[in-house]
């Protein structure tokens, strides 16, 4: 190995099991380790969280190469390195950075030994429940009591028993017997969300994790405990004893809670959703997401869903079938020109329902084309204050300069007359400005949504469409970056997918050819839309790609950066 | 590498096969004529007469859901017999045991346990898997029913088949 002589200014020769790698100077031993594919187990060490270094899990045996006496050359090997003497104790891999030379063992009988030392110090007072634990089958503490644990107890003692099913805040549950006192929620709390409520008490084998009295875990961001947990202590109210991990699938999609787009699992069972977490991101949402937007997804599953299309007939609806609802639409919309007609799309929707939005209205040659804006409450972590997905998206893509600024021009328009028909896609109107006295002036209204609202209820037709989960699509968001939606579930009953229903719409009035791919609707835009030049959907990938500028950032990375640079954290 | 099987050497006697039919025929003939002689019965008159009482341990029935000596139900709801049941003839909807109950440091325990007896095939791996000995194979096997609802065991007709087991591992009721 001669590379190994080629030592440049921030890279160090380091040995992880007698293989010699090469590593950024500063880089944790642990994450060394890892790129040299060898695991090492750990409780406490989180890569977005400082290393106090108190599970002691990842002890592994370290060696340097000893300072050669004055005037004395370094003795080398064939392969040009310095031969390493192994020190007689272990050092945790977690909190120490590797320097040039230095050996590691993660594998040799000290470290192996160590860890089945912690490892039954660690399942003392642990209590046998994992039938009833929704950590099993995730559980870092029972995958290493397979791999590194004795299988059988010496423990003759009482067990000490601790506070169970203890309520710390409104989402959170925490089982103090279940906990290994890694202080993972701990330093989340106090690092990450500025919520210092977790704290530990008493001492000895009396140590217990455990909230301030009169402040709860409740700030928005508590459910990310949970997921940092590596064992069953802290568990959330939502998913508690709902379902086993082991039976759900994880689809990998986006959050539609807010603009920042949040990268999530959805875990689905047989058609429903069990719950959503936050998956890796740092261009968007670092490891983390928000609580609003984590259970923001009972909705889907509502009894209020519209399953079938529905044509108004005297005072109630009726149901149809699709072919028949999109006749009809197409025959409505036909029968006015230009500007008498006008559509109201939401920010919900995918870039490529959006596009067959601009193409209808191209079509219809109307200009009455706008997005509703819908601003509410962000904070200074990750939440952001325009509560729709994809308003870049409508943006870029129905050329938009500022959204929700032609909806007073509409509202005039169908108050004097000038405007006859109003398609309404993703958006509950008539909660938004559009009484009953102004909807009932149009002489033709259509409503896409997935829930019954008072809007549909006015409307000459009703489309039965998909919710975030259960379609695919790509969405822009507010940092510029092109995200892709993916289908967890399938839509109920007889609603389907929207860009479907509305290239059916379209086909009804322009009948061109039918597009059967989503992927070469994605294609058709990119060539259409400048900001999506040369993409293709199997292009964007899982962590997305960064489509156009748009000047924010992003709080809490920001912060996060700057703990990577102080060398608090890995990142 | 193949194995070599010897045949094994026959005497003149056994080359010559008529003493070996003709003492067949005579267990035979022997059995018919005790028969017929009413000596012997084989017919059991099912369902008036059953062999209930003759039947082996570990003979696999119906699987039923199993209370301790203290009424509690055993099931903690963990479904891994949901899980490993071949057929899927399992389903568990879980619920949490309410703080005001006697066992409410159990914390879980089945708001529905199913068994569809259409799709179960007495495996018994529901039984093997189970860590809280609450499902066992019983001996019920005439499982009958006028349509397919009635063909699938719902808690309250598990626990009946089940009834009561002791002494079994007790790890709730101690101090853990």
């Amino acid at each position: 190995m001669s590379a190994a002589k080629t030592q440049t200014e921030d890279l160090v020769n380091v040995q992880v099991d007698g293989h010699w790698i090469q590593v950024k100077k500063g880089t944790r031993m642990i994450e060394a380790c890892k790129q040299a594919s060898a695991e090492v187990p750990h409780y406490c060490y989180h890569p977005k969280l400082t290393s106090p270094g108190n599970c002691r899990m990842c002890l592994v045996e370290m060696g340097m190469p000893p300072r050669p006496a004055p005037g004395q050359e370094a003795e080398l090997d064939n392969d040009g390195h310095a031969e390493i003497s192994w020190m007689p104790r272990p050092v945790i891999a977690c909190a120490n950075t590797v320097a040039e030379g230095m050996g590691i063992r993660t594998q040799s009988t000290l470290a192996k030994e160590c860890r089945e030392g912690v490892m039954e110090f660690l399942l003392i007072n642990h209590p046998l429940d994992c039938p009833i634990c929704d950590q099993a089958g995730e559980c870092t503490l029972q995958e290493y009591s397979v791999e590194h644990g004795k299988g059988e107890s010496r423990f003759l003692e009482d067990k000490v028993k601790k506070p169970k099913n203890v309520d710390i805040g409104p989402r959170i549950r925490l089982d103090d017997e279940r906990c290994v006192l890694c202080s993972r929620c701990v330093r989340f709390t106090r690092e990450i969300v500025d919520d210092d409520v977790l704290g530990f008490v008493d001492r000895g084998s009396h140590n217990v994790l455990t909230v301030h009295p009169d402040k709860p875990l409740a700030n928005n961001y508590s459910l990310n405990t949970v997921d940092i947990c590596p064992v069953g202590a802290l568990t959330s109210n939502d998913f508690r004893f709902k379902m086993r991990v082991w039976f759900m699938r994880e689809t990998k999609s986006i959050c539609n809670g807010c603009a920042r787009g949040c990268n999530i699992l959805i875990s689905s069972r047989e058609n429903k959703i069990y719950r959503q977490t936050p998956r890796e991101n740092n261009e968007v949402n670092s490891s983390w997401m928000c609580d609003s937007g984590r259970l923001d997804y009972h909705f889907l599953d509502s009894s209020a869903r519209l399953t079938d299309p529905m044509i108004k007939k005297g005072k109630s609806h009726e149901t149809v079938d699709w072919p028949q609802a999109v006749r009809r639409v197409a025959e409505g919309l036909i029968k006015y020109k230009g500007d008498e007609v006008a559509i109201i799309v939401s920010a919900r929707m995918t870039n490529e329902e959006l596009y067959l939005v601009r193409v209808l209205a191209d079509t219809l040659e109307t200009k009455n084309v706008d997005a509703l804006k819908c601003h509410g409450e962000g904070d200074d972590y990750l939440s952001h204050k325009d509560k729709r997905p994809n308003t870049n998206g409508a943006k870029v893509i129905l050329k938009l300069r500022s959204p929700g600024s032609k909806i007073k021009s509409i509202k005039r328009g169908i108050e004097s007359g000038s405007i006859k028909a109003l398609l309404v896609y993703g958006e509950n109107i008539a909660s938004k400005g559009f009484g009953d006295d102004v909807l009932s002036k149009l002489k033709f209204l259509v409503t896409s949504h997935i829930l019954a609202n008072p809007t549909a209820k006015l409307s000459s037709i009703v489309l039965p469409g998909s919710g975030y989960a259960e379609k695919r699509g790509s969405m822009i968001n507010a940092t510029g970056r092109l995200q892709l939606l993916n289908k967890a579930i399938e839509p109920p009953g007889n609603s389907r997918d929207d860009w479907e229903i509305l290239q059916d719409i379209n086909r009804a009035i322009d009948g061109k050819d039918f597009t059967y791919e989503l992927a070469d609707l994605f294609s058709e835009m990119a060539s259409v839309v400048p900001a999506l030049k040369g993409l293709h959907l199997s292009g964007v990938g899982e962590n997305g790609v960064q489509v156009i500028e748009t000047g924010e950032t992003i709080p809490l990375l920001e912060r996060e950066a700057q703990r990577v640079k102080q060398g608090l954290i890995v990142g | 590498m193949p194995i070599t099987v010897e045949r094994p050497k026959l005497t003149l006697l056994e080359k010559f096969y008529f003493p070996a039919i003709i003492k067949g025929l005579r267990i035979t003939i022997g059995h018919a004529i005790r028969i017929l002689r009413r000596k012997k019965k084989v017919t059991m008159q099912y369902p008036e007469e059953k062999w209930d009482d003759n039947m082996p341990e570990y003979y696999r029935g119906a699987p039923a859901l199993v209370t301790d000596e203290h009424g509690r139900e055993r099931c903690v709801s963990c479904q891994l017999c949901e899980f490993i049941c071949p057929p899927r003839a399992i389903t568990i909807i879980p619920e949490e045991i309410p703080s005001d109950d006697k066992w409410s440091k159990v914390e879980k325990r089945p708001k529905e346990f199913e068994i569809d007896m259409i799709r179960c095939i007495y495996c018994g791996m529901c039984e093997e898997v189970c860590p809280e000995q609450a499902i066992y194979l019983r001996k019920d096997y005439a499982i009958t029913g006028h349509n397919r609802e009635e063909m699938v065991h719902d808690k309250e007709k598990l626990y009946e088949i089940g009834g009561v087991r002791e002494g079994l591992v007790n790890k709730w009721n101690k101090l853990k």
